[in-house]
């Protein structure tokens, strides 16, 4: 008899996640970074509502610090798809007075980005946020529901959960609440980039090695650029690098590598003996605690 | 490690871990990580020192599973965690599930998807009410496949007779419940006997390791070769010229095969039509597969509606009977109106009676205790304001299940499993 193979299994409880968000919530929105987990969403999304157009807006927090290939490859695929993009913007944030900027070398817009994220659902009056994360990045998120219920502060509460059986998603809420969903919570880095080769799927540029101006930090890899404060000691130097994930430029670290292609690249992947946030998330080393507790405060 | 291309095809199994909070459960998961090279560089520096901090003077694989904050502090697993793991055989996903006496409710969560239990029983207690309870859950929610792993055998100088003790026991209350396809397993996760490597302490044991069971145990197709069950989730319309006539029905596949020329009737309709095409990886669906259904006929098809094989069609109902765990603070009672969500519908619904609650000491019912509190299981009778197309829980886990959700909080009180309808 024919079984599903895991890549299946997971596509189609993911597919399921979104037409039961699209079904049961009047105001979806789809987060999209530019990063593989967002560009493998947009994948799922054409298979659960293709040939139809999405019943839901993708959005786009803009940090301004974004790498420059990942938001012209955010342009160009959303166009392709069709689809509408909204941006908000971090730099408004900043000007409006919404948030105050962090300053000094390790000065990161990452955390502001929570203020930007709440500002623009309540704007749109959006009641289910759709993003790429997953359990294995990180230990809090392995306790956090597919269906995450957010109070009217974006809020997260991880002891009052609600449970979830079978395929069974409760998405009620109150108005002025919303949820996070999580369609593939229950992917790995190494799942994510097998979906990449069986799809086909075109990622930015610096998912894979290129040569770069780069500094190195605490053991990480940073690309020099206008946004990071370098120390005096700090020296620039060439490398061949590539980026596991595509976060904000002021915390996302680079590796060394020579994986020029997919498959090299999933190979490295599979042998790698450190994990994605860990090697290259500044933001997640500040404390042991360090995601739970932005968590609770509202970020993704 | 395998490579990629290796692992591309592999099949993702599922289980769900119990145990209480001294079992080891969280160092058998951890165990299972260590030794399967799941745990990364950094992950164990981060223990390393963490245990070091603690003052213990070995690795503390504990503390990879153990994820918030006030867990850490209080040293126990207040809720269900996640993980995955690969090995060249197979894709694991693995619900932890505390085991303490509050959190029933964790684990029926945790299982409620599971393939195969992994419960844990302390080699030097034997079978206890825990043991009782779990085994109890493991039967109501249907797992296919459960795994004993008698834990600490260290501690009782790895003696077979202690060991046997505890099958005889096992054996007892695994045929006295009805747990589907027991195994019994030796080990020590502590020092890593028998859960991914074979121990030289336990010769006298010639079974499988914890892994080398889990990577070989037949996954549950109580599936393809079932009724075929699709949930309309979602109805695809385009606003657009080019695909004017296009009317998909898109969904999760519950039962059966699915291929074009099948016969279908709509529930709880009635009307009959067939599958003109599958859209979908391969132009068919087997259960669990996320695909889109076409019919021949223009006939109307709604999110809730359930497509179904016409010679072996679910119930139609108004009355259901089901076994029930509460999962709500407040305690519920007979007369209480509830919603009902089951597959892609969701109904009001009174409580008629509360038949019976369990006594999980004596595993025996207490008849109408008019009330039912948190972590209680019981069988409980709705009436149904609008029908639902059911099957019984033990023919199809997926149409047999339902949540009950509080109108008032929104929030999910409660897991039902279909016993009888009508």
């Amino acid at each position: 008899m024919r079984t599903l193979s895991h890549l299946d299994a997971l596509e189609s409880e993911a597919i399921h996640i979104m037409r039961e968000v699209a079904a049961e919530r009047e105001r979806p929105v789809l987060l999209f970074s530019g990063g593989k987990d967002s560009i493998v969403m947009l994948r799922l999304a054409e298979k659960a509502f293709r040939p139809a157009r999405f019943p839901f807006p993708v959005m786009h927090i803009d940090t301004g610090h974004n790498f420059r290939e990942v938001v012209e490859f955010r342009d160009r695929r959303v166009a392709e798809l069709g689809e509408r993009l909204v941006v908000a913007s971090v730099q408004e944030s900043i000007d409006s007075g919404r948030v105050v900027e962090q300053t000094g070398p390790r000065a990161s817009r990452n955390q502001l980005q929570t203020t930007t994220l709440l500002d623009a659902i309540e704007e749109h009056g959006f009641d289910a946020a759709m993003g790429g994360a997953r359990r294995d990045e990180e230990r809090a998120r392995a306790k956090e529901r597919i269906f995450s219920f957010r109070d009217d502060f974006g809020q997260w509460n991880p002891r009052s959960q609600r449970p979830e059986l079978w395929n069974l998603y409760n998405a009620r809420i109150r108005k002025g609440e919303h949820i996070r969903v999580f369609p593939i919570s229950n992917w790995t880095e190494l799942d994510v980039w097998q979906y990449v080769a069986r799809e086909r799927l075109e990622l930015p540029s610096i998912y894979y090695a290129h040569e770069r101006e780069v500094f190195r930090r605490d053991g990480m890899l940073y690309a020099c650029s206008d946004v990071i404060e370098r120390d005096p000691d700090e020296e620039p130097f060439t490398a061949t690098v590539r980026f596991r994930t595509v976060g904000d430029m002021s915390c996302t670290g680079g590796v060394l590598s020579e994986a020029r292609t997919l498959e090299e690249v999933v190979d490295e992947i599979a042998a790698t003996r450190v994990t994605e946030r860990g090697e290259t998330r500044a933001d997640d080393r500040v404390s042991e605690a360090a995601m739970e507790d932005r968590k609770r405060v509202g970020y993704f | 490690m395998a490579t990629s291309r290796e692992m591309q095809a592999t099949e993702l199994l599922r289980l769900v871990t119990a145990g209480s909070v001294d079992d080891g459960k969280s160092t058998l998961i951890g165990r299972l990580l260590y030794d399967t090279k799941q745990i990364l560089v950094d992950q164990l520096e981060h223990i390393e020192d963490a245990s070091r901090r603690r003052g213990h003077d070995y690795v503390d694989l504990a503390l990879l599973t153990d994820g918030l904050r006030a867990e850490r502090e209080q040293g126990i697993t207040i809720d269900v965690a996640y993980r995955s793991f690969v090995t060249p055989r197979r894709r694991f996903q693995l619900a932890d599930a505390p085991g303490h006496v509050q959190y029933t409710r964790n684990m029926v969560t945790g299982a409620s998807n599971a393939d195969v239990a992994v419960v844990l029983v302390d080699a030097r207690q034997g079978v206890i009410e825990q043991t009782r309870r779990h085994s109890y859950i493991v039967s109501m929610l249907e797992l296919p496949h459960v795994v004993y792993t008698v834990n600490k055998m260290d501690l009782v100088d790895y003696s077979e007779e202690r060991f046997d003790e505890i099958v005889r026991d096992l054996s007892e209350l695994a045929s006295r419940l009805d747990v589907h396809d027991a195994q019994m397993i030796p080990i020590s996760a502590l020092k890593g006997d028998n859960v991914v490597d074979r121990t030289e302490s336990m010769p006298w044991y010639d079974g499988p390791t914890l892994l080398e069971h889990l990577e070989t145990v037949e996954l549950a197709s109580n599936a393809g070769d079932s009724a075929r069950r699709f949930p309309v989730q979602w109805v695809i319309r385009p606003m657009a010229e080019e695909h004017h006539d296009y009317r998909g029905y898109a969904g999760q596949a519950a039962g059966g095969t699915w291929g074009a020329g099948d016969e279908v009737v709509v529930l709880p309709s009635g009307l009959r039509s067939r599958v003109a095409r599958i859209d979908g990886d391969g132009g068919e669906a087997i259960p669990g597969q996320s695909v889109t259904v076409l019919l021949e006929d223009d006939v109307d098809v709604s999110r809730g509606d359930l497509l179904a094989d016409p010679d072996d069609a679910p119930v139609v109902a108004r009355e259901v009977t089901a076994r029930v765990c509460w999962m709500s603070e407040r305690a519920v009672e007979d007369r209480a109106r509830l919603l009902v969500k089951h597959t892609t519908r969701t109904v009001t619904a009174r409580i008629e009676q509360i038949l019976s609650v369990v006594d999980i000491h004596t595993l025996e019912d207490r008849e109408r205790p008019g009330k039912m509190e948190l972590n209680d299981l019981g069988l409980v009778r709705f009436r149904l304001a609008e029908p639902l197309v059911v099957d019984p829980y033990a023919y199809n886990r997926l149409t047999g299940a339902f949540i009950l959700i509080d109108e008032a909080t929104n929030e999910t009180v409660g897991a039902g499993m279909v016993v009888d309808a009508a």
